[in-house]
């Protein structure tokens, strides 16, 4: 280990609570995101224990709303949004850009006291009353008729909204300013261009959904008829406000994990990513076509055929670039060197996971057949597919990735594997007879179903404790490898971004000196000091300022 | 890549040529909204204020004379709002208050009900 | 509070460090373009449902007040202009100056607001129980009104009452000229939760730059701007344009819908 590194330069609770270095940030948020996984990990526990049985026996039907609601809110807002570009963005992007921070480290510490802020007026709405209108907050029910704890709720989640956006312009600017010398934009790691493209839609789309829930929430306190029929408001207009941010979340929430992914196949199939200018647009394009698809979330609200056919056709347009990494990957790994460390398996796991999720959005997709699937089980199936079978999955695979790089230690490997096989497999259990069920006709957000479907609830249920189990066992042996780990040196996999070139833990301003970049990302070839072997000679740097 | 700092400073003349042309958008404004020009009373409002924004992201906030990026960042800022309203405006405008003819062939529900 | 001018750690050049100011107020007033966007989204859907109601409303906003109020935005932003300028070819005294002009303005704006506010809560025009389309045009006097003006706004009301009567009797309600007032009661209702939401939050938006400003006088009456440093000016110049322009739309949507009865 390094004697001195960003986890031990100063000591003390004021030296973290006042740190602006993004690496202890990034520490932070690790810490929040986690509490608030297992926050919204409670609620999933208690809804499936209560499917177990038809019936509804564990909680009354306006429990169960609340059960629902409270799960998606702590898990979308709290942990899926957050989690990737927060703790794994925050920690690498600087390094890997070859900066000392980010562009405003102020506002990066901002930015988590804001999320803590937000969270605890969330927390503050579901210990008194909870929330039981659907993470999605439709109109009029969360405006006027519900009686549970919306509005501290709204104004949680638009208060971390903020925190999203700032990070998210902390992210654009320091891509464009930040580069050390050579580190050209077609040089960047697949990593950061995710990250970019994610803090596009944070700074577009964030403001929409925060302007949203504050109408919403004005509605509810001051009686305005924005979106209340009977004064002549809207619902719809809920819809479409909400959504036009909600979408492009979910493109928030994948696109990171892709990054990581992107980040993770080079290193363990000891290749340079295939189609790097594709992978990069793609990402772009993803964070763009996204915009122009929400209304595919309103299939059922009266939409013309013209509107609707549109937005069906966008929403298989946005597949095509999400198609485009998938293909990548695979090709990636042709002829590869593979090295099934517990990266890898989080990574290969996420390409097959993932890939039956955005399919199954297709079938989504497709008006005649979202007609039966909307609001069953099988929209359920496939956004937990993306949202934990994907994005979770990224997360996991990047934690383990830059683990050594964080903590200078390694997790203890055999371990780490089968816990990443016991979660895919939970996770499927989980997850696949869910699909069934909504293709037979089991709706979302009910509390009770008929008999005949009990089996598969079953399956399920018993799938969730495996894959509860499959979260459990890391966050134990990550713990323990803090302290007892093995010692992991600079490059452990080894892997060509510039955060190996560093000290694992880094020092608190990264490089001792400004590093200049001329080798081009996932180079395996020209890198010695990542004892990588090199006969052929450098290429020289282009010019910097070709922003 | 070399930037605002190397700095482009807008003279005094032409900010208040801009103010002046802001003042007469304005008096301008008012004066057409006193007009009945139906539909286009809305669109001559729009226009003028789009004209009045412009003049003053030009020169009072130096879009013209700052980089591509920002000219990009600006542009893009507009073109998503574009999006926003464009496509939800798009939803109502063809959303038919109207029951669809195959709706009217309906036969009256009474007949539907089957014993 | 750092001495302006110095070099941040994160940054190798001051060059670097002003690009990345700048291009983080940019970026940040695109989010406030989306943010203030889906106010106008909200507008623009409810002033097309009901257009009767919202020219009502319109109506009922001063038009003096609110033409002074743009002359004087407008010109606020002429003078923060001015301020950045002065630095940037290093007068440095008159920085403050304009800086307190624009201040100066900005307060009159914000005064401005004030009275028309209280004039809507003393007209029964805030939206909530006591909203009433009605109430100048059944109390003139508590509200000013007489002659022509009052004529007007008699007869506007009547032909939006008869207006969404037809609505309601098209609908099939047993009674609706009842239906129609409430509805015309409600309608315009939107209109005003819609004045209120986005010249409040236009107006919260000012009383930050206001802050804002004060801070810069603050630094600038210690000489801190000139050619060399000049960064804050210039991007609290840009947040101040913006709050400038949404005014621009504001004005002509809220107070020019259906000024030509005159």
């Amino acid at each position: 280990m390094p004697r001195e590194h960003y986890l031990n330069a100063t000591y003390g609770i004021r030296s973290w609570l006042l740190t602006t270095d993004h690496k202890r940030i990034a520490i932070l948020y690790l810490i929040s995101v986690t509490f608030f996984f297992f926050v919204g990990g409670l609620f999933a526990t208690l809804i499936r224990i209560h499917l177990l049985t038809p019936g509804g026996y564990l909680v009354t039907p306006e429990t169960y709303n609340k059960l629902f609601t409270m799960h998606g809110v702590a898990m979308i807002f709290f942990f899926l949004i957050p989690s990737i570009p927060a703790v794994l963005g925050n920690f690498v992007i600087p390094i890997m850009i070859g900066a000392k921070d980010l562009a405003f480290p102020k506002i990066n510490l901002l930015s988590w006291y804001i999320y803590l802020v937000g969270g605890a007026f969330v927390l503050y709405s579901f210990a008194t009353g909870g929330l039981d209108t659907g993470w999605t907050f439709y109109t009029p029910l969360s405006s006027i008729y519900s009686n549970s704890a919306v509005t501290p709720a709204v104004i949680g989640i638009f208060i971390n909204g903020f925190s999203s956006i700032l990070t998210g312009l902390n992210f654009i600017v320091t891509v464009h300013t930040m580069r050390a010398p050579g580190m050209t934009w077609m040089r960047l790691p697949l990593f950061v261009w995710a990250h970019y493209a994610t803090s596009i839609i944070f700074v577009l789309g964030t403001p929409v959904i925060a302007i949203t829930l504050l109408l919403a929430g004005l509605e509810r306190m001051f009686h305005l008829g924005f979106f209340n029929p009977a004064y002549g408001g809207d619902p719809i207009l809920f819809q479409h406000l909400f959504w036009f941010y909600s979408h492009p979340a979910v493109y928030i929430m994948i696109l990171p994990a892709m990054g990581v992914i992107s980040e993770i196949i080079p290193t363990f199939a000891r290749k340079p990513i295939f189609g790097y200018d594709f992978i990069a647009a793609s990402s772009i394009g993803i964070a763009v076509i996204g915009f122009i698809v929400w209304a595919h979330h309103m299939f059922l609200t009266g939409q013309s055929t013209y509107s609707a056919v549109a937005f069906s056709f966008l929403t298989f347009l946005v597949a095509v670039p999400s198609a485009v990494k998938v293909f990548n990957w695979t090709s990636t790994l042709y002829k590869g060197s593979i090295a099934f460390d517990t990266p890898m398996l989080y990574g290969l796991g996420f390409i097959g996971l993932f890939t039956i999720g955005g399919l199954t959005g297709l079938f989504l997709a497709c008006l005649g057949l979202d007609i039966h699937l909307h609001d069953t089980y099988f929209v359920v199936a496939h956004f937990h597919y993306i949202m934990v079978g994907g994005a979770i999955m990224g997360y996991l695979g990047g934690i383990h990735f830059w683990w050594p790089k964080i903590t200078g230690r390694l997790y203890p490997e055999y371990l780490a594997r089968i816990a990443a096989i016991v979660l895919f497999v939970g996770f499927n259990l989980t997850f696949f007879p869910q699909f069934i069920l909504g293709y037979l006709g089991m709706p979302r957000r009910y509390h009770d179903y008929p008999p005949e479907f009990q089996v598969l609830n079953v399956m399920s249920t018993a799938g969730a404790s495996i894959l509860a189990l499959g979260y459990l066992l890391p966050m134990v042996y990550l713990t323990w490898s803090m302290r007892y780990g093995k010692v992991a040196g600079k490059n452990p996999w080894p892997a060509t971004g510039l955060e190996w070139t560093t000290n694992s833990p880094p020092l608190t301003e990264n490089f001792s000196e400004t590093p200049v970049v001329d080798w081009e990302t996932y180079d395996f070839e020209h890198r010695p000091e990542l004892g990588l072997s090199s006969t052929v000679p450098r290429k020289p740097i282009p010019a910097h300022g070709d922003d | 890549m070399a930037e605002h700092s190397a700095e482009h400073i807008v003279s005094p003349k032409i900010y208040a040529a801009v103010l002046t042309a802001l003042l007469v958008g304005t008096v301008l404004t008012v004066e057409a909204a006193k007009v009945d020009l139906g539909r286009l009373n809305i669109v001559a409002a729009l226009a003028i204020a789009t004209i009045k924004m412009t003049l003053v992201i030009l020169f009072f906030m130096h879009g013209k004379y700052s980089p591509r990026r920002t000219k990009l960042v600006i542009v893009a800022g507009f073109f998503w709002l574009a999006i926003m309203l464009g496509l939800t405006l798009a939803d109502y405008s063809t959303r038919h208050a109207e029951p669809s003819r195959s709706q009217l062939q309906e036969p009256p529900s009474s007949l539907l009900i089957r014993s | 509070m750092h001495r302006t001018g110095e070099l941040f750690g994160q940054f190798q050049t001051l060059e670097q460090q002003k690009e990345t100011a700048s291009l983080g107020m940019w970026v940040f007033l695109v989010t406030e373009i989306l943010f203030f966007g889906g106010l106008f989204l909200t507008y623009s859907i409810n002033r097309h449902a009901y257009p009767t109601a919202f020219g009502i409303g319109g109506n009922m906003l001063d038009l003096n007040l609110g033409f002074g109020n743009t002359v004087v935005l407008i010109a606020s932003s002429f003078t923060m202009a001015m301020s950045v300028w002065s630095a940037q070819t290093s007068h440095k005294k008159l920085v403050p100056m304009f800086l307190i002009a624009t201040l100066v303005l900005g307060s009159v704006f914000l005064g401005i607001k004030v009275v028309e506010y209280k004039q809507k809560f003393d007209h029964h025009l805030i939206p909530g129980h006591s909203f009433d389309i009605t109430y100048c045009s059944k109390n003139p006097s508590a509200c000013g009104l007489s002659g022509k003006n009052l004529d007007d706004e008699k007869k506007e009301i009547q032909e939006g009452i008869e207006a969404e009567a037809d609505e309601a009797k098209k609908q099939g309600a047993a009674n609706p000229e009842e239906v129609g007032a409430a509805a015309l009661n409600a309608h315009a209702q939107l209109y005003f939760s819609l004045y209120f939401g986005m010249t409040g939050l236009h107006a919260l938006h000012m009383i930050i730059g206001a802050g804002l400003l004060l801070w810069l006088i603050f630094e600038a009456r210690k000489g801190r701007f000139d050619a060399n440093y000049n960064t804050p000016v210039d991007n609290v110049g840009l947040y101040w344009h913006f709050v400038d322009i949404v005014w621009i739309f504001l004005f002509p949507l809220l107070y020019l819908i259906n000024r030509h009865l005159a």
